[in-house]
């Protein structure tokens, strides 16, 4: 395959950034959409040219690392997909291909394609966690947990944190991510104690962040490589009414 | 560097004395306490933000240490541990189905074949049951029964049923409990984070480990990092073969210039080949993607009985189909260990029968599974995986049967760490798959999760105490942080002057390609010394034809590369040394040289019951000290799985 990338360079924060277009020729089918860039990076260097940066790391679609805006979607256009999991069978030889980083206020861009996402870091540190220090734990089945709140905990707490919900979502909430962490915890008997103070204060931290507020839109698990429901945001919205009520 | 010399054995590996399973219980008594107060007047340093490290940071911060924590990803959720998708085993017995802290024990020593410490893998048996507990706790959403109770498989040559698992995610679901513990101490003030910080060298004055020399990836700048002790959580160097089922960043150079500076490297040979990984499907390819091996509980491993069949699998009758691991290991079949099950592929591929392209391959069958418990129940257990593997093949396993291959995907070996888990260089402590300790010459499934967290939450927290009751140690040597600063500094600017005309990947995918042929499955004597050979050759060509872009005062991941790929290659050398100096097989590590009349790994258990702890030389020439392996518990067998 012969293709045509528009990429988004950009040397540091200060710099204002520009589309810079590439041609790639002899890509095949069965390359990552990484791989494809890898190629073109190698020949850059080679060239003398900076190579594009881009984020990365597990290549398997679970670490979170990866992460672009592929011809205006988060990730790319297959539905439950990381970057480094889109393969270019599924582009048509000859494409025009534009390559964008994560787009909004609290994700800053670091490099070209990098940004930088530790705002995510503060939302858990705002209590997306169980308070239990290690060695203080009771035996694990003195809870039994309802298997079927177990399976829904587990799909919420999937979330790889990549952020493309913040790239896709037209305010720049960061609302999936942060139910996503409430859910998960909500559900099992173990995050019950904190269960309102934690979704309070993980929401006023994203306020804080600077993310916009959700509309319902439903962008984010539109393009979210895990497919966390929107429903999780509802079940956010609850457990923070209730803790602002009391 | 075929040449070394023989140093003064190791004696004494500081594990208690007397029964086994009183052990840990005597080295926690004795271990002295460090007054509460006084926690937060001692600073640890912690690299890496996996299992064992994300652990091990955030539980010092919460016994009140002043932590400083590393990572080069932009946060600690995204370390490689997150990958692990199979299980975490324990000894938790909750099946009834005779599994107990001895079994686990004796299954971990046996399974690496006779090549780990007992001490230490009885104090693994012993602490996994706390894991579960302590994940669980934290909110781990793990799997469970209808009663609500946890489930548990079998997993990876278990004959009982400990292995604990979240779907496909077990790896992911643990980190993110670390991971979160660690974020609430940060948020507490007990943990500082610095991501995106890649360790370049250890500071080392008057005698002790007193700090690290880290990079800034953003903005280059060399930074200097003072504490009363070090603790490298900083994994494995599976990627030393460039292909691998390591995440593209995973180096080994936070242990090897820690190696440089004294600590010894251990076993550096064994590295583990995961029998069930997607081929490579082209000169382009980055990395290799593992299937997890709980697909073998219920997929059967086959290829054609005759060679160069090239029809399609389905019109494949059975009688003319070689389900090989159940024919030679009839009482294990698809469930024999990870290096009999990587070896016999290897075997049957080698033999012209492999299939895909270039006949590196085998299948892996879910279609008598999927006659007997039905489509739905296969999606139910292995719909991800199955997912995975489509999107990244293009085939659909239901259909046709998946194709596997062996890939590198974990190293036993690392730096050399006693009972405590310090390393030679006192204050500098090892954890995780940084160190060598417990999987011998062979990890099996779902045990480096175990080993990651029993190292982090539970027993460096109580071991570095005792070496820290005897701090604050005072101010750090000026000279000795000078020093390593302008180490650091000497060798990024020559990467950067080198200006030659190959990329450091190109460099790496050749090394990788040559650690395969020689130092991978199936090592020779001929295949080592050529490898010793042509390493220094290519490692010479990498300093006079490199070429590294852009500057270091910013983001440069062209120069983060070819840094990690030059400590590569030193490591590479020695790793190679290691098999030439080790004529035995064990574990992950074949000689083809000793092998029994069916071709299995043949022990010499006379020569080689010894851990091979390699001590750095400038002069090129490493120094090898020796740590005799005793059993007093589990006999020395001969492995058998058939």
């Amino acid at each position: 395959m012969n293709l045509t990338l528009r990429v988004w360079r950009q040397s540091g924060p200060s710099d204002d950034g520009r589309m810079v277009t590439y041609k790639v020729e002899d890509v095949s089918p069965d390359m990552s959409f990484l791989e494809m860039l890898d190629v073109l990076n190698e020949r850059l260097i080679l060239e003398g040219d900076d190579p594009i940066a881009f984020d990365h790391d597990c290549r398997e679609g679970i670490c979170g690392m990866c992460g672009m805006v592929i011809n205006g979607v988060a990730h790319g256009e297959q539905r439950a997909t990381t970057t480094c999991q889109l393969h270019m069978r599924h582009f048509e030889d000859g494409a025009t291909i534009t390559i964008e980083p994560w787009r909004a206020a609290p994700f800053p861009v670091v490099k070209d394609l990098v940004v930088d996402r530790s705002a995510f870091d503060r939302i858990i540190q705002a209590g997306g966690f169980v308070s239990v220090p290690a060695g203080s734990a009771p035996d694990a089945h003195s809870v039994p947990v309802r298997k079927e709140d177990a399976d829904a905990a587990f799909d919420a707490a999937t979330c790889i944190g990549c952020g493309a919900c913040v790239a896709a979502c037209p305010n720049g909430s960061a609302s999936l991510f942060t139910a996503a962490k409430i859910t998960h915890l909500s559900l099992l008997p173990q995050g019950q104690p904190e269960r309102l103070s934690r979704a309070k204060a993980m929401v006023d931290q994203m306020d804080v962040e600077g993310f916009g507020g959700c509309t319902n839109t439903g962008e984010c698990t539109a393009v979210c490589p895990k497919g966390i429901p929107l429903e999780t945001i509802a079940r956010m919205n609850s457990d923070y009414l209730k803790a602002n009520a009391k | 560097m075929s040449r070394y010399t023989e140093g003064p054995e190791i004696r004494d590996a500081k594990a208690p004395a007397g029964p086994i399973e009183e052990r840990w219980e005597k080295r926690k008594f004795s271990a002295k306490l460090v007054n509460p107060a006084n926690k937060r007047k001692l600073t640890v340093i912690v690299v890496g933000t996996g299992l064992a490290g994300g652990s091990a940071a955030a539980t010092l911060g919460e016994l009140g240490y002043n932590v400083k924590s590393f990572c080069y990803q932009d946060t600690p959720r995204r370390a490689h541990s997150i990958a692990a998708q199979g299980g975490i085993n324990a000894a938790k017995n909750y099946r009834g189905d005779g599994d107990s802290i001895y079994r686990l024990f004796y299954d971990t020593v046996k399974g690496g074949d006779f090549r780990a410490r007992e001490s230490n893998v009885y104090r693994l048996a012993q602490v996994s049951v706390n894991i579960i507990d302590q994940a669980v706790a934290q909110g781990v959403p793990f799997a469970r029964e209808y009663g609500g109770l946890l489930d548990t498989r079998s997993f990876g040559g278990a004959q009982v049923s400990r292995t604990f698992y979240a779907r496909g995610q077990t790896g992911q679901q643990l980190l993110l409990g670390a991971y979160q513990a660690l974020e609430r101490q940060i948020a507490a003030g007990t943990v500082t984070m610095h991501t995106r910080h890649e360790m370049l060298d250890v500071i080392v004055a008057d005698g002790r480990a007193r700090g690290i020399i880290v990079r800034d990836m953003v903005t280059g700048e060399i930074e200097r990092h003072l504490a009363d002790a070090v603790v490298l959580a900083t994994g494995g160097y599976g990627n030393v073969f460039f292909l691998s089922t390591n995440a593209k960043g995973c180096n080994t150079t936070a242990i090897w210039r820690a190696h440089e500076r004294g600590a010894y490297f251990a076993n550096p040979c064994y590295t583990q080949i995961h029998p069930t990984c997607i081929p490579v499907s082209g000169e382009y390819q980055s990395k290799l993607t593992l299937m997890s091996e709980s697909l073998r509980n219920d997929g059967r491993v086959w290829v054609p009985l005759r060679k160069n069949d090239t029809r399609a699998p389905g019109d494949i009758p059975d009688d003319e189909r070689d389900y090989y691991l159940e024919r030679i290991y009839p009482a294990f079949g698809n469930l024999v260990p990870r290096d009999i099950a990587s070896r016999a592929a290897k075997n049957v591929c080698d033999e012209g029968r492999g299939v895909g392209p270039g006949g590196l391959g085998v299948y892996l069958d879910f279609r008598d599974a999927i006659n007997r418990l039905g489509r739905d129940a296969v999606e139910k257990k292995y719909g991800n995986l199955f997912e995975m593997y489509e999107r990244i093949t293009g085939e659909n396993p239901y259909d046709v049967p998946m194709r596997i291959y062996p890939a590198v995907h974990y190293t036993m070996g690392g730096l050399w760490v006693d009972y405590d888990l310090q390393s030679t260089i006192p204050g500098l402590f090892v954890i995780g798959e940084a160190n060598f300790s417990d999987h011998g010459a062979n990890r099996l499934g779902a045990s480096a999760l175990m080993q990651g967290l029993a190292d982090g939450y539970f027993v460096l927290p109580t071991t570095i105490g005792d070496y820290l009751a005897a701090g604050p140690f005072g101010d750090v040597d000026d000279e000795a942080i000078a020093e390593a600063e302008i180490k650091v500094r000497n060798k990024i600017d020559r990467l950067l002057s080198v200006n030659g005309t190959r990329t450091p990947d190109s460099f790496h995918r050749e090394l990788g390609k040559l650690m395969w042929d020689y130092c991978g499955m199936e090592r020779t004597e001929e295949s080592l010394r050529k490898a010793l050979e042509r390493i220094p050759e290519l490692r010479e060509e990498f300093w006079q034809n490199v070429k590294v872009t852009g500057t270091s005062e910013e983001l440069n991941q062209v120069l983060e590369r070819a840094g990690r790929v030059a400590d590569f290659f030193d490591l590479a050398e020695l790793m190679c040394l290691d098999a030439l100096v080790r004529t035995e097989s064990c574990g992950g590590h074949f000689r083809a040289e000793s092998q029994d009349a069916d071709g299995e790994a043949l022990r010499d258990d006379e020569n080689f019951a010894h851990v091979s702890a390699w001590e750095f030389s400038p002069s090129g020439e490493p120094v090898l000290h020796k740590e005799t392996l005793e059993y007093e518990y589990v006999k020395m067998t001969q492995r058998s799985y058939k």
